[in-house]
């Protein structure tokens, strides 16, 4: 019993990472009142660009770089659509995931080594490894927390201090007070524009890293759609965490737990086929929005910021 | 001086034309910049695609087999559009579409008389496309529950769905391994007019003409339209916003149904791996190319299937990913967002004193 509750809290927290790193970025995102849906666009772009770097200069460092970088490039693009242009923010951000997934597509088939007909898929690059931390990972069970890769220890320094930032400073206050109510925020003297582009932009780093955790620890290696719809699992994690980082922790241990049971099943070899135990984490969404709408329905307010998925414009005077 | 926005009253037929027109133009000078950066000419490129979309007459029917899912998924997602129902779950009503359709062709065809094998295979496909879309839309109208999330996680489950399918207890056993169902009883095909161009294409040129009716000349039209505008204010009108969704998203659902079931029939006339390959996604862009016209849906339709069999042609004869077709149509939306802004307002000069201002 021991031994499968440890390998399964490992895996869960191996699947669980990028998920953490790209919901904690939507959940910045959203607060300060944008609306991000490319976060399954800007995951891929993340995890090709990473692995391609990587590839080439075997530094992990460079990969998670670029990777933010990649993230930060189109979560501005999203940013100067719907803030600056007032663009439709699910349509802009539909964009968004159509064209990164595409040329995230496109640099798998044109970056790769001319070995390998220029094609990234197949390659095999320098991966963040787990390794133990000293008599914590000898810890009965817990010990699997202690016995991870270095992006998943980031994700224990991620969680509290993304909490703390939000809730505890003067920072986080603006960033709430934006979301809310802009017209507020603005009168109390916060620059409502600016604040959404900063904080936009620094989501999508996150969700950025996100896709290199994917492409560089969890599996890795390139591969066509290897996020599997996790950009999409996020923004439904978000209304799950109550667009609380700390609850983020929460959402992702659940859909990595549900990964974790689905490989133990399927290394079992039960009866039921694969495809419906591939299925559980997108049914699982769907089952987790409709409580959590219930849920919104019965008391309330969740904590959706007010202002979510509206453009700002300072009324003239 | 100083500029501002106006809210246009209007919008003028003219500029709701240039302004796709113009954002598939920087869409393409985009592309030829990182085309540039990969050091590949882009004319030669541009020059390639184009031969392969519409250089010989078979090419030509090439593009209108790709064009004809695009049709129909496009209109579907455009009248969900219209009431910003966020339905991107067309790629999964096309498939669970194509799966119901084989099941009837499958199992019903030897019962039924055979003229009536393909109405009865294509109404399956319709009304499974009409399920897998009345379940967010019932989940929205009533519940209040997000419809972009459970439409797109409805994807995967029909797709998961289709390959446990034809890779299991439909698997052909005939078929050598090879992943996909037994080919279907000719009284199922779809015919085809000219290539592998099916009748498909008249479908959905018929179906363009009587949306457009539906939504320009109907009451059922007007409350589409009004609910886009404002639900609140829909509801004080005594429309049953709730009702409309709902039946509006079995439409749009049975579109990409068909399209579904027109690839199987028409196509592959088998389920097998290649019916979902994106047709759903790049709906999106279709619909909001066409500014959600189902007429313009058409030519749009044409357009995008062009730089999808291009993005093959240049793979084959240049070495370029195909995949280069897939970055055009993602760069096309971002001009065509910004475009959005100066047809819904107009850029006017300020003068005089601002409003509240004392002298």
């Amino acid at each position: 019993m021991i031994p499968l509750l440890t390998s399964l809290l490992a895996i869960t927290l191996r699947a669980g990472t990028s998920l953490i790193y790209a919901t904690v970025g939507e959940i910045y995102t959203e607060r300060s009142g944008i609306l991000n849906l490319g976060m399954e666009g800007i995951m891929l772009m993340g995890a090709v660009s990473a692995f391609a770097v990587v590839y080439y200069t075997s530094s992990l460092l460079a990969g998670l770089l670029i990777a933010g970088l990649v993230g930060a490039l189109l979560a501005a693009i999203h940013a100067l659509l719907c803030i600056t242009l007032r663009a439709n923010q699910v349509v802009s951000g539909l964009s968004i995931t159509l064209f990164g997934s595409g040329l995230a597509s496109f640099l798998g088939q044109r970056l790769g080594p001319v070995s390998n007909n220029r094609y990234l898929v197949g390659l095999s690059a320098v991966q963040f490894k787990a390794f133990p931390l000293p008599f914590l990972s000898r810890l009965p069970v817990l010990g699997a927390m202690f016995n991870q890769d270095l992006l998943t220890y980031a994700v224990y320094l991620l969680v509290p201090l993304a909490w703390f930032f939000l809730y505890r400073t003067r920072e986080g206050l603006n960033l709430r007070a934006v979301g809310e109510n802009p017209q507020t925020a603005d009168a109390m003297g916060i620059k409502v524009q600016r604040v959404r582009y900063l904080y936009t932009i620094a989501g999508g780093m996150l969700v950025g890293l996100g896709g290199a955790h994917l492409s560089l620890a969890y599996t890795p290696g390139w591969s066509e759609n290897i996020t599997g719809g996790r950009g999409w699992i996020v923004i439904a994690l978000v209304i799950f965490a109550m667009w609380n980082p700390a609850r983020a922790v929460l959402g992702a241990v659940l859909f990595g737990g549900i990964n974790a049971v689905q490989f133990r099943l399927q290394a079992a070899g039960t009866h039921i086929p694969a495809a419906y135990l591939n299925m559980l984490p997108y049914l699982a969404t769907v089952v987790v929005l409709v409580i959590m709408t219930w849920w919104e329905t019965l008391s309330k307010r969740i904590g959706a910021p007010a202002a979510l998925g509206t453009s700002y414009m300072r009324e003239e005077k | 001086m100083r500029l501002a926005f106006e809210k246009r009253t209007s919008t003028s037929k003219a500029v709701l034309f240039v302004v796709p027109f113009a954002s598939f133009l920087v869409s393409l000078l985009l592309a030829a910049l990182l085309l540039g950066i990969s050091k590949t000419d882009p004319l030669r490129t541009y020059a390639a695609m184009f031969r392969g979309a519409f250089g010989s007459w078979s090419n030509f029917t090439e593009t209108l087999v790709k064009a004809i899912p695009l049709m129909l998924t496009g209109l579907g997602v455009s009248i969900a559009f219209r009431m910003r129902f966020w339905n991107i779950g067309a790629e999964g009503q096309l498939t669970l579409g194509g799966v119901a359709g084989a099941y009837v062709a499958l199992t019903w065809a030897p019962a039924l008389p055979p003229p009536l094998v393909l109405p009865a295979v294509l109404v399956a496909g319709m009304l499974a496309g009409a399920l897998w879309a009345g379940i967010p839309a019932l989940l929205s109208a009533y519940m209040k529950v997000d419809e972009t999330l459970t439409t797109l996680m409805l994807n995967y489950v029909a797709i998961l769905f289709s390959e446990h399918l034809y890779y299991g207890p439909w698997r052909d056993p005939q078929g050598y391994g090879f992943p996909g169902t037994a080919l279907f009883p000719d009284s199922a095909w779809l015919p085809r007019l000219a290539g592998r161009a099916h009748l498909g294409l008249v479908f959905a040129f018929a179906l363009a003409v009587f949306l457009w009716l539906v939504l320009n000349r109907t009451r059922f039209g007007f409350e589409v339209k009004i609910i886009g505008h404002n639900r609140t204010s829909a509801r004080y009108q005594g429309i049953n916003v709730s009702a409309t969704i709902v039946a509006a998203l079995l439409l749009s659902g049975a579109l990409s149904g068909l399209a579904g079931v027109c690839e199987v029939t028409g196509i592959s006339r088998r389920l097998q791996q290649g019916l979902s390959i994106g047709y759903g996604y790049t709906a999106i862009i279709v619909a909001w190319m066409a500014q959600l016209n189902p007429l313009a849906v058409i030519p749009v339709a044409l357009l995008m299937a062009a730089l999808l069999v291009g993005g093959d042609q240049v793979q084959m004869i240049m070495g370029l990913p195909s995949a280069m077709g897939l970055v055009i149509q993602g760069l096309i939306l971002f001009p065509l967002l910004a475009g959005s802004l100066f047809s819904e307002f107009r850029l006017i000069r300020l003068t005089g004193r601002r409003k509240g201002e004392t002298a």
